[in-house]
């Protein structure tokens, strides 16, 4: 079977001693940044990215990878243990894992996230090695048409997917695009928005806004309220969850994986969202919904194996299509092209490797996981210990060297400041910053593409609906759009982001 | 990323008097206009003054102005609350400019402690052992060990690498 001698090239890359290395180190960065609060992905990757300029492609992406995934695992720890998010995918996790803590069965919950995340994980995986290859050579058929209705369909499910108002998403998209537009037209080499100045000339790095929003404009908003873990740890208790637990909880890590896995394709999606409709699936197909909040185990089963099954197969339209969905394959993308990938359907004919090798270190990441979890928990309980007002003045310099770093620019770092400020703005005018980053990295791709496809054309825009793989795209997203406005979906949709 | 999800109750303004706060900024339109558009006058000099010596003057005395009077307008003691805000973009703003010029040890101590001020939990002592561990690893590890194209000292006019304690350094 072709699968098996995919996976049988991703294993042989994966298993290497350095990849196995790499591997370890992202899992491990990315448990200890899930566990503390304050510090997401985003920043993380972003701050790392100029440490991976040294390494072969394949090694970066699978330490870069490893952790966003590994975050979803340590989200959960500070959820159970402090009823404190550790990321903002484990925000639905506080619920009934910190009830549980409360009931002295905290080490019973922290088996299940973790068991349930591993057998997400593996399915996850298992899914992105059959779904790719089929998507990747239907998208090796599509022109500039195509790729211009997918990108829209991608703004369109990041504005449905984005919590709160979606006016302001709208809005956050076409700021996204417009930030995307700085710097030299790829066409004529007219300058756009530089200001004259020859530092904008190359466009606003991804990094750089990343950095500001996700890493300066968060570490303000968080000192402006008193650090919360000092609240107290709850104690473990017995790591083994009893029967009960894995008859209660086998049906939801079931539907969260198969739940999760489904999000995470979905442009906009990834592992919050799918935390979120895991728990409130759970909640509405269960017999007794009262039981939620005061420690039922599925509420914490499902959403905990959705997110790490979300993060995984999140990966299926960058690696297939070039399109990323959240922000944070948003920055993968950044680090293919540092790396002189170009991401879309070419990567899994060209450089099998690097694929299925990144295919494969997710399942090899997936087991260091558990072992990290489960008998190490210990280690990632003291550090939870570690204040915030110890933790952030490290975090600030890693991240000021982190964009410096990227292009070795002083500018970078001042331009990071505007966005550091522009980020806590957003934060306290509860504008989500999603959609415009993932529209930042779109938007130059979407011009090229509407511009190519005019001109093929000739200038007739009848070239999206007469191609009939684009007016699908385009049938799906104005699908979409009608959905959102209709009253009952409406009311829905602000109900599944309420819980 | 735990902060979007919890609302704040800290949305109290902090304007105290709105018709000075928008008086202010008034004025600072019209300063900053009238300052916009005489830029390109020549200023001449005090003894012999060019046609955009007055014009300037007088923009910048509304500006100044304006400012006291937007400032007139805010409730200062509320103004303790952007301590964070002010401070935190400050220190970053300082790596930037200091980077280049000044190497990674200068512009990581000025970082770290411009960055712990923002935090009223904060403690001196603290402060200094978390700046002694973070030198170690901006130096050793992101210098040394990943070869980042810092430089690690000010390099400082040559007259004065002969004194101590300059003369200490390697160079």
């Amino acid at each position: 079977m072709e699968l098996l001698t995919n996976l049988q090239l991703g294993f042989d890359v994966a298993l290497t001693f350095q990849n196995v290395l790499y591997c370890f180190a992202g899992v491990v960065l990315g448990t200890l940044i899930g566990v503390l609060p304050g510090i997401g992905p985003v920043a993380t990757i972003a701050m790392l990215l100029p440490a991976t300029f040294a390494l072969p492609p394949v090694s970066a992406l699978i330490m870069l990878a490893g952790i966003y995934y590994g975050a979803q695992y340590g989200g959960s720890t500070t959820a159970i243990l402090v009823n404190l998010p550790g990321e903002s995918s484990s925000v639905v996790t506080c619920l009934d894992g910190y009830a549980m803590a409360r009931q002295g069965r905290a080490g019973a919950a922290l088996a299940i996230a973790a068991l349930g995340s591993f057998f997400a994980g593996t399915v996850a995986t298992v899914v992105l090695a059959l779904a790719a290859p089929p998507l990747a050579e239907l998208a090796l058929r599509f022109g500039p048409a195509e790729y211009f209705s997918l990108m829209v369909l991608g703004l369109v499910a990041a504005v449905v997917l984005a919590r709160g108002s979606l006016l302001k998403a709208v809005c956050m998209i076409l700021l996204g695009l417009l930030l995307g537009l700085v710097g030299a037209d790829v066409n004529t080499g007219q300058f756009r928005y530089t200001f004259g100045l020859p530092n904008l000339a190359d466009g606003i790095g991804f990094v750089v806004v990343a950095m500001g929003i996700y890493g300066f404009g968060h570490i303000i908003a968080n000192l402006e309220r008193p650090d919360e873990r000092t609240t107290g740890i709850a104690p473990i208790g017995s790591l083994f969850p009893t029967r009960a637990d894995l008859k209660a909880s086998w049906k939801a890590v079931l539907r969260g994986t198969g739940l999760g896995s489904a999000l995470g394709i979905l442009p906009g999606g990834g592992a919050l969202l799918a935390s979120f409709a895991a728990y409130s699936l759970e909640k509405r197909i269960a017999k007794d919904p009262s039981r939620f909040g005061k420690g039922a185990i599925e509420g914490v089963a499902g959403p905990e194996s959705a997110n790490n099954a979300g993060a995984q197969t999140s990966f299926i339209p960058v690696l297939t299509l070039g399109l990323p969905t959240n922000p944070v394959m948003a920055l993968m993308v950044g680090a293919m092209m540092i790396h002189g990938i170009a991401p879309g359907p070419q990567v899994m004919t060209e450089r099998p490797e690097l694929f299925w090798g990144m295919v494969a270190s997710m399942w090899v990441g997936n087991l260091f996981l558990v072992l990290l979890n489960l008998p190490l928990i210990g280690i990632w309980v003291k550090l939870l210990s570690v204040p915030y007002r110890l933790l952030y003045p490290a975090i600030l310099l890693f991240c000021c060297i982190g964009v410096y770093s990227l292009n070795n620019s002083a500018i970078d770092v001042g331009l990071a400041m505007l966005f550091g400020l522009l980020g806590y703005l957003f934060i306290k005018l509860d504008c989500e910053p999603a959609p415009l980053l993932i529209a930042l990295v779109l938007g130059p791709m979407m011009e090229e593409n509407l511009r190519r496809a005019m001109t093929l054309s000739r200038g007739d825009p009848m070239v999206f609906v007469s191609r009939p793989l684009s007016l699908g795209l385009l049938v799906v997203a104005l699908a979409l759009l009608v959905m959102v406005v209709l009253p009952v979906v409406r009311k829905k949709r602000e109900e599944a982001f309420q819980e | 990323m735990t902060t979007t999800t919890t609302r704040r109750e800290e949305t109290k303004i902090l304007i105290r008097d709105p018709k000075d706060f928008y008086a202010g900024l008034l004025f600072l339109f019209f300063g900053g206009v009238a300052a916009w558009v005489a830029r390109d006058y020549p200023m001449g000099s005090a003894l012999r003054m060019g046609p955009g010596y007055f014009p300037t003057v007088l923009s910048a005395i509304l500006l100044a102005l304006g400012i006291v009077t937007l400032l007139h307008g805010l409730d200062l003691r509320e103004a303790r609350r952007l301590r964070p805000l002010v401070l935190i973009l400050a220190a970053v703003g300082i790596f930037a400019v200091s980077i280049e010029p000044a190497g990674i040890i200068v512009a990581t101590v000025l970082t770290v402690v411009i960055g712990a001020a923002a935090s009223s939990e904060s403690r001196p002592l603290e402060v200094i052992a978390l700046l002694a561990v973070l030198l170690a690893l901006a130096v050793g590890v992101f210098t040394y060990a990943l070869g980042l194209p810092f430089k690690l000292m000010p390099t400082l006019p040559p007259a004065l690498l002969s004194v101590w304690p300059f003369s200490l350094i390697p160079v």
